[in-house]
């Protein structure tokens, strides 16, 4: 990219400004940098789709391979890019999985023994050889998104643009995604461009980090040398291991798990060994069940605010969604729902607000159970913000001072609370419980934390707070309780602190490098911690 | 109506010869006039539905194809002032005129109710039976444009199907959601709501798929090459019986069998001929059903 300025159709300013790098052949490279900050146009240019398809002003040159941006559109692009953009539902364009890892395979004339193959290939690469006879419109959204993936993957382009590839995808799956494209990219060679909120996810997997700041490059260098710089500069683009390891005065910043240990192990602060998940050594407190399900919640000596008893949703001629389970909700209280892709999370919150009804068992609501859905765009059907939501409840979400403006001209995150504030509604009939799906996709760090710091606060005023999410740092930061589903059973109910620092993929950051130890899974708990050890040892 | 793969000698017969023969029902039904014929076409297609174990989804399509074929053949008489043989004289009827409901008129609305009825649940049987991935692969092979606005088209649909679904929800999620009533009209009103939401939402979606077809490389491509895969038994028996049920028609017509005229006067053979024409087409439609080797390929 050479000095590449883009606005797009009618905006007041550029998305990208005066914007130059260059991509070596198999490097791996992630985009950083917060929302509205210029990495989807980056990627949106580097794949053609930019000036071609959305128009706008553009000045500079991209050239990817031998193609220059300027004289070929992205169908021709497409020839040695392969791009996910963010959202999977539009981007499976063929009715059978099949069928759509077969399209690039096709468009770019391979013979039917060659589509064959490379279909196989890619399904075997991603795990969803199961699906391939699907029909593309029964697939879960980590589903879609893993096939999309798939579709941008199938033709061994080049170049691979992915925009946050893993959004709607569990830890296991995530994890699974970045060490597939570690994979290609040490052994074919293709060069990857990632953006990435998660940083901690796919930071170690990197050789490159590029920051964009106002459509403008604010770092490119290392993943080491991001650390130091977003540690000085940037500290919500830091990742907990950085955080960890500042917090507790210890340098260098490090890049991953096996950094951080290394740094503990030079400052004689090796981690503990842990004993059994979920067990004593982890529950310093002993208050984690040994019965999946029974959470011997502390007393609030008041009616629960949901009741879930052996509740079953068996689908007509299908699995069961969910089998038999237990759940009981206090005011007041905060929870994460997690759990693998179709583990059940989006079906238990649906017959929690009584959008499904069980096939067996019951549920007990104290009161109305406010559910805000992944979308938060589905919920407006007005003009003004005002018209959306009671008076009390858009203060209620801090944005009463916007009661005039377009739903559809907010930001993310507002878009989120004034969806939010839909779901409350007035504050004479306050909600018992409070219910959000997956309310971190796309999300920034800051946004995530301004958004556990207001379910904290519903959480203050008496509603409990469900939360299902797959970001277990997010979970860390605003859950005191975490419900983990599999295969629609609960196999773990217990505090947060035991559940994510007792398990592999269902574990902070905080908690891998610290193994377990004190049960910390946020940095400042970590950091703590360690302190505490540093002052004994020079004490000693 | 959406394409499920199923276990069925239809689903197993390449695009060619399944969509042929599902296309053969249609053409034979628009050239027959016959109410036997018509019939038999019918039964075959019904037929052809439990064959390919996707009569459910033919009864689904029936319950709006028979009010609008019966509305047809109701409106025929009022239009359509043909035929001698008067049933009721209505007098002068404004916009109709001198209204005389004939005979001739009633049958031939009928017969016309009974081809649309056909035609509809044929392609219906087509849309339920034929993937519709390997048959945008055929188009693209004839003309590249229409195959791309016809792969947006119908991926639009399930993506707009979806949206509907979750927009739907959300509604319901809505604080203020019982505030509109629980009867029929707040029903209707928040289903407008909805549609009218989809709607809005329709073109931003169209882009969307729209930049995934560029980015997957759809405009580029010349010529896609042709799958040189070797004939099933079950692409010879549907080609096969796709053309016999044309030839047989088309000869049947020529030959004078099965001919049927509705005005001036009704007039129509049944005899013999038309017997084993029935027969014999009922049979060639139904006759590749029986054979069920090799049909989860």
């Amino acid at each position: 990219m050479e000095q590449v300025t883009y606005a797009y159709p009618g905006a007041p300013r550029p998305a990208l400004r005066n914007l130059s790098l260059e991509l070596a052949g198999g490097e791996f490279c992630v985009l950083a940098g917060g929302s509205a900050s210029g990495k989807s146009t980056l990627l949106r240019a580097a794949c053609g789709l930019v000036p071609h398809f959305y128009g706008g002003v553009f000045s500079g040159r991209v050239t990817v391979g031998d193609l220059d941006s300027r004289d070929h559109g992205p169908d021709h692009m497409a020839r040695v890019t392969g791009t996910l953009l963010q959202d999977p539902e539009t981007q499976i364009v063929m009715s059978t999985v099949r069928a759509e890892l077969s399209l690039p395979l096709e468009n770019r004339g391979y013979r039917p023994a060659a589509v064959a193959r490379g279909v196989e290939e890619v399904a075997l690469a991603l795990g969803i050889e199961s699906l391939l006879d699907r029909s593309t419109a029964t697939l879960s959204g980590g589903e879609l998104q893993r096939v999309a993936l798939g579709a941008a993957l199938a033709g061994q382009p080049l170049l691979i643009l992915l925009d946050e590839p893993t959004s709607q995808l569990d830890p296991v799956a995530g994890d699974e995604l970045i060490g597939l494209l570690r994979r290609l990219n040490e052994e074919w060679g293709t060069t990857v461009l990632l953006i990435e909120h998660r940083l901690e996810r796919c930071l170690a997997a990197a050789d490159r980090v590029i920051a964009l700041v106002d459509g403008a490059i604010a770092w490119d260098g290392d993943p080491a040398g991001f650390q130091e710089w977003a540690g000085r500069e940037r500290a919500e683009l830091q990742t907990p291991a950085a955080r960890l390891i500042a917090a507790a005065g210890l340098h260098p910043a490090p890049v991953g798990v096996k950094q951080a240990r290394a740094i503990l192990c030079d400052h004689g602060l090796e981690a503990e060994p842990a004993g059994e998940p979920g067990g004593e050594a982890h529950s310093r407190r002993g208050v984690m069940s040994r019965r999946p399900g029974r959470w011997r919640r502390r007393a609030r000596g008041a009616e629960p605010a949901l009741e879930v008893r052996g509740l079953w949703h068996e689908l007509r001629a299908g699995p069961a969604i969910l089998r038999g389970v237990n759940l009981t909700l206090a005011a007041g209280e905060r929870v994460a729902l997690m759990g693998r892709n179709g583990a059940g999370k989006s079906t238990l919150l649906r017959h929690a607000n009584g959008l499904l009804s069980p096939t067996r068992g019951r549920l007990h609501r104290a009161g109305r159970v406010a559910l805000l859905l992944q979308n938060p765009g589905d919920y407006f059907l007005h003009e003004r913000v005002g018209e959306e939501a009671p008076p009390d409840a858009l203060a209620l979400v801090g944005l009463d001072g916007m009661a005039d403006r377009h739903p559809r001209d907010l930001s993310g995150g507002e878009r989120q609370r004034l969806a939010l504030a839909v779901v409350l509604g007035a504050g004479d009939r306050p909600a018992s419980v409070v219910a959000l799906d997956e309310p971190t996709r796309g999300m920034d760090r800051g946004s995530k934390a301004e958004l556990a710091e207001r379910l904290g606060g519903l959480a203050r005023r008496g509603a409990a707070v469900l939360v299902a999410t797959h970001e277990v740092e997010f979970a860390a930061s605003f859950a005191e309780r975490v419900v983990l589903l599999a295969e629609g059973r609960v196999i773990a109910d217990a505090e947060a602190r035991e559940v994510l620092a007792g398990g592999w993929y269902f574990a902070t950051e905080t908690a891998r490098i610290l193994g377990g130890e004190g049960g910390a899974v946020r940095p400042e708990q970590g950091a703590e911690l360690l302190r505490r050890r540093l002052r004994l040892e020079v004490a000693g | 109506m959406t394409y499920h793969r199923q276990a069925t000698p239809l689903h197993a017969a390449r695009v060619v010869a399944g969509g042929g023969f599902c296309l053969a029902l249609v053409l034979c039904a628009v050239i027959a006039d016959h109410p036997l014929v018509l019939g038999a076409l019918l039964v075959a297609v019904l037929g052809a539905g439990v064959g390919a174990r996707c009569l459910g989804e033919l009864g689904r399509v029936l319950r709006y194809a028979l009010p609008l074929a019966l509305i047809a053949a109701a409106l025929n008489p009022l239009f359509s002032h043909q035929g001698l043989t008067v049933l009721a004289r209505l007098g002068d009827v404004p916009p109709f005129g001198q209204l005389d409901v004939t005979l001739e008129a009633l049958v031939f609305g009928a017969v016309f109710a009974l081809k649309l009825l056909v035609v509809v649940l044929a392609l219906a049987l087509l849309s339920s039976t034929v993937d519709p991935d390997e048959m945008l692969r055929v188009v693209r092979r004839v003309s590249l444009r229409s195959a791309l606005t016809a792969s947006l088209a119908t991926r639009m649909w399930t993506v707009l199907e979806r949206d509907a679904r979750r927009l739907a929800e959300a509604r319901r999620c809505r604080a203020d959601w019982r505030e509109g009533g629980a009867g029929r009209a707040a029903r209707v009103a928040a289903a407008a709501v909805v549609v009218r939401a989809v709607a809005a939402g329709a073109l931003e979606r169209a882009v969307d798929v729209a930049a995934t077809l560029e980015i997957r490389g759809y405009g580029s491509v010349r010529r896609p090459p042709r799958h040189a895969l070797p004939w099933s038994r079950h692409d010879l028996d549907f080609a096969s019986a796709g053309l016999a049920l044309v030839s047989l028609t088309v000869a049947s017509r020529l030959a004078g069998v099965g001919d049927f005229d509705t005005y001036p006067t009704v007039h129509g053979s049944v005899g013999l001929p038309e017997g084993l024409l029935v027969a014999v087409l009922l049979g060639v439609a139904l006759l590749p059903f029986t054979d069920r080797r090799g049909v989860t390929g």
